[in-house]
């Protein structure tokens, strides 16, 4: 008798090794495509950027001399470097809280059941589909100093004309305007889809307790939304430190450095300059901004979120 | 307490098909009432009508004895109940509760003081601090009542208010609700499509069907003679048997399928214009033939189908090409498939014109038992 419950023992905890080993191969299967595309692209170069910060290279990238947290110091002191934060930071602070404040008010209208309001909904998103190399080549022509409309705007009003991107006090609100402008496609689309989300019934129950639209929006539209919000936040957000392109289109980091946001500054310091080690310091420095802000942002925002 | 007025109202979506035609009805202040129908009736366009919800395509609505057509829903005095609640989600149970005094920018002292009174009122006073999303169906639904009557609104408007619920817990708050109409003494338009709730409890109920009123009554006064072929299906479970007539006008009687025959006093034959008619009798009224029995009402069936529910029993055959039911008090020891000798109480029928649907003969011997008080 004592035997057989053994025995039984046995060959239970015989099949559930071995069902635990074919669960964990299958498991280990269905994520293997992911794990290699997160590894090539993702993993690999963290890795490899992290290791070249502390060493320093050739032209060509490779490490040379190790050389500690010598790139780190000398970023944290460099001037340069600390133009390029501060103009980071107020890049962020112009461009989102703006654009998704846009995005908010263009979706509050284009909520709104009126006739014709799917053209307002495809125009509003349309940004979206435009590339940022387009979209800047086009704001290029719009504060183009003498042909630009937007020169041409004032001076019709009979204002002075004002050098956008050549003036250092308003490169970086051109170049912000721009990536506002960009942005509001996708804030608006995401806003509006968790606005048409918002049970119709509750409005009407609002209404019939005599809520007024401000009421509404304050008490039921904004905590609904927020789930939304936040997400929109924090793409936003991360985006804004990771600006790139319209730099390099626009202003190529000028005048006098004024718009030199982060990204820019450790493409020029890697394949303008070859200095990949403290381009690879700057970059771990970002990411460890990005990192901070968003778990930030997760721990203080998200108590006011509520998730359905 | 305010009655709500509809006179010739219509309402039309896409300004083609009437949804609602021509409804003339006036709802008591005070009152209990019920509208009942099928689905997509147009029971909910009504309510919202009268909510202010949804604009009224013609016709006048009057709410106090006042035109109330184009008045903005929140002046219009009332509170609404409706069928998925429409709780806040991410407000606790409290602000649900009293957001319409929040709105009037009531005192919050005032407002939880009301509260805990209502909560006390409906036992949801430890699920004050809750999300609804912690509540269960029967404790959301007391939510969206105490949201309702917090504002002591003279008119309650609900919209299928339980058809979430289990059986048993339906049951249950069918008497709450009851009974808190009672109490506040407001006027309550209730919209169901169940017909025991219709008839349980409702002052008067109205049926609709297809936008337009078939009926309006005493609940019972519904179910013993009911105004049309349509009404006498949809109330009572199971429904009225019907089938169609022939009138012998020499002989003074109704041949059912040539089987039957039923006398008619000649004076009501009178009455009678179209030679075909519908004859219906409720499920209780078909008996098991008696040696004595009248020959010309009893006919032999096989029965298909059978239920004991305890207290009666449902038993289910075809006669004519047709389902018929027939429902006796207690429990009967039959076999499916045995044939029986029925037949029908010729004083329980309901006689209509074929074609004009209209009710010509009532039932004569409607049971009613009155019980004196204070001898039970
Ligand atoms: N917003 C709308 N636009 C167009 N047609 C509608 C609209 N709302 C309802 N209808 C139509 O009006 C008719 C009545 O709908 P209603 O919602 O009043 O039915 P109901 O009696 O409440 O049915 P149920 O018991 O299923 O809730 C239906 O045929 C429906 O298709
Ligand atoms: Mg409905």
């Amino acid at each position: 008798m004592k035997n057989a419950t053994a025995f039984q023992e046995k060959t239970l905890t015989q099949i559930d090794t071995k069902w635990r080993f074919v669960h964990w191969r299958s498991a280990i299967l269905y994520l293997l495509p992911s794990m290699i595309l997160f590894s090539v692209f993702l993993f690999y170069p963290l890795g490899k950027t992290l290791y070249l910060s502390f060493f320093l290279t050739d032209q060509q990238g490779v490490a040379n001399v190790f050389v500690g947290w010598e790139n780190y110091q000398y970023i944290l002191q460099a001037e340069s470097f600390h133009k390029s934060i501060k103009a980071t930071l107020l890049f962020v602070l112009y461009t989102v809280p703006t654009g998704i404040l846009i995005s908010l008010f263009l979706a509050l209208l284009a909520n709104e059941k009126l006739k014709g309001v799917g053209f307002f909904r495809t125009i509003y998103s349309s940004t979206m589909g435009v590339s940022v190399a387009a979209s800047a080549v086009v704001w290029l022509f719009i504060f183009h100093p003498s042909m630009g409309i937007l020169n041409q705007l004032i001076a019709s009003v009979g204002g002075t004309s004002i050098d956008w991107l050549l003036h250092p006090d308003w490169a970086l609100v051109s170049v912000a305007v721009t990536t506002i402008w960009m942005n509001i496609g996708f804030s608006f689309l995401i806003i509006l889809g968790g606005l048409q989300n918002v049970d119709e019934h509750l409005y009407e129950s609002a209404k019939i307790s005599g809520a007024g639209y401000f009421y509404q929006l304050r008490r039921i539209t904004i905590p609904m939304l927020s789930p939304t919000l936040f997400f929109v936040v924090t793409v936003s957000l991360i985006n804004a430190f990771q600006t790139f392109g319209q730099v390099d289109i626009l202003t190529q980091g000028g005048p006098s450095e004024s718009t030199n946001l982060i990204v820019y500054s450790i493409y020029r310091e890697a394949f303008v300059n070859y200095q990949f080690g403290t381009a690879s310091a700057q970059s771990i420095f970002l990411f460890l901004c990005i990192l901070i802000v968003t778990i930030l942002q997760f721990k203080f925002g998200e108590r006011k979120v509520h998730y359905q | 307490m305010y009655s709500v007025e509809l006179i010739n109202v219509d309402k039309t979506y896409d300004n083609k098909q009437l949804v609602v035609k021509d409804v003339n009805i006036t709802i008591q202040s005070g009152e209990f009432f019920v509208l009942v129908g099928p689905s997509g009736c147009g029971k909910s366009t009504l309510l919202r009508m009268i909510a202010g919800l949804e604009g009224i395509s013609a016709g006048t609505l009057r709410i106090d004895g006042k035109k109330a057509n184009h008045l903005p829903p929140s002046k219009r005095e009332l509170s609404m109940v409706f069928q998925n609640y429409a709780l806040y989600p991410h407000m606790t149970v409290e602000d649900n509760i009293t957001f319409g005094l929040d709105v009037k920018k009531i005192r919050k002292k005032e407002q939880r003081k009301k509260c805990n009174d209502i909560a006390e009122m409906l036992g949801l006073t430890e699920y004050l601090k809750r999300k609804p999303r912690h509540l269960s169906g029967g404790q959301r639904q007391r939510v969206a009542l105490a949201r309702a009557i917090i504002t002591n609104s003279p008119i309650c408007l609900m919209d299928e208010p339980l058809s979430n619920l289990d059986a048993k817990l339906r049951a249950h708050m069918r008497a709450e609700i009851r009974e808190l109409q009672r109490k506040l003494g407001i006027t309550l338009i209730y919209v169901t499509h169940d017909q025991v709730e219709a008839m349980t409890m409702g002052d008067r109920i109205m049926v609709l069907n297809e936008g337009e009123i078939q009926q309006v009554g005493k609940p019972i006064d519904v179910y013993n003679s009911p105004a049309n072929p349509f009404v006498a299906k949809f109330i009572g479970s199971p429904p009225m048997n019907l089938t169609t007539g022939l009138v012998n006008r020499e002989k003074h009687h109704i041949t059912l399928q040539d089987q039957l025959s039923i006398p008619i006093d000649p004076m009501v034959l009178n009455n009678i214009e179209n030679n075909k008619v519908i004859v219906g009798i409720r499920p209780e009224n078909i008996e098991i033939s008696s040696a004595n029995s009248q020959a010309n009402l009893s006919f032999e069936v096989k029965i298909d189908h059978l239920e004991i529910l305890g207290t009666e029993t449902l038993i289910k055959f075809k006669w004519n090409n047709s389902d018929w039911y027939a429902k006796w008090h207690g429990q009967w020891n039959i076999d499916v498939g045995q044939s029986l000798q029925l037949q029908l109480d010729k004083d329980s029928l309901c006689i209509y014109d074929e074609h004009t649907e209209k009710l010509i003969v009532k039932p004569s011997n409607i049971q009613k038992q009155n019980v004196r008080e204070g001898i039970i």
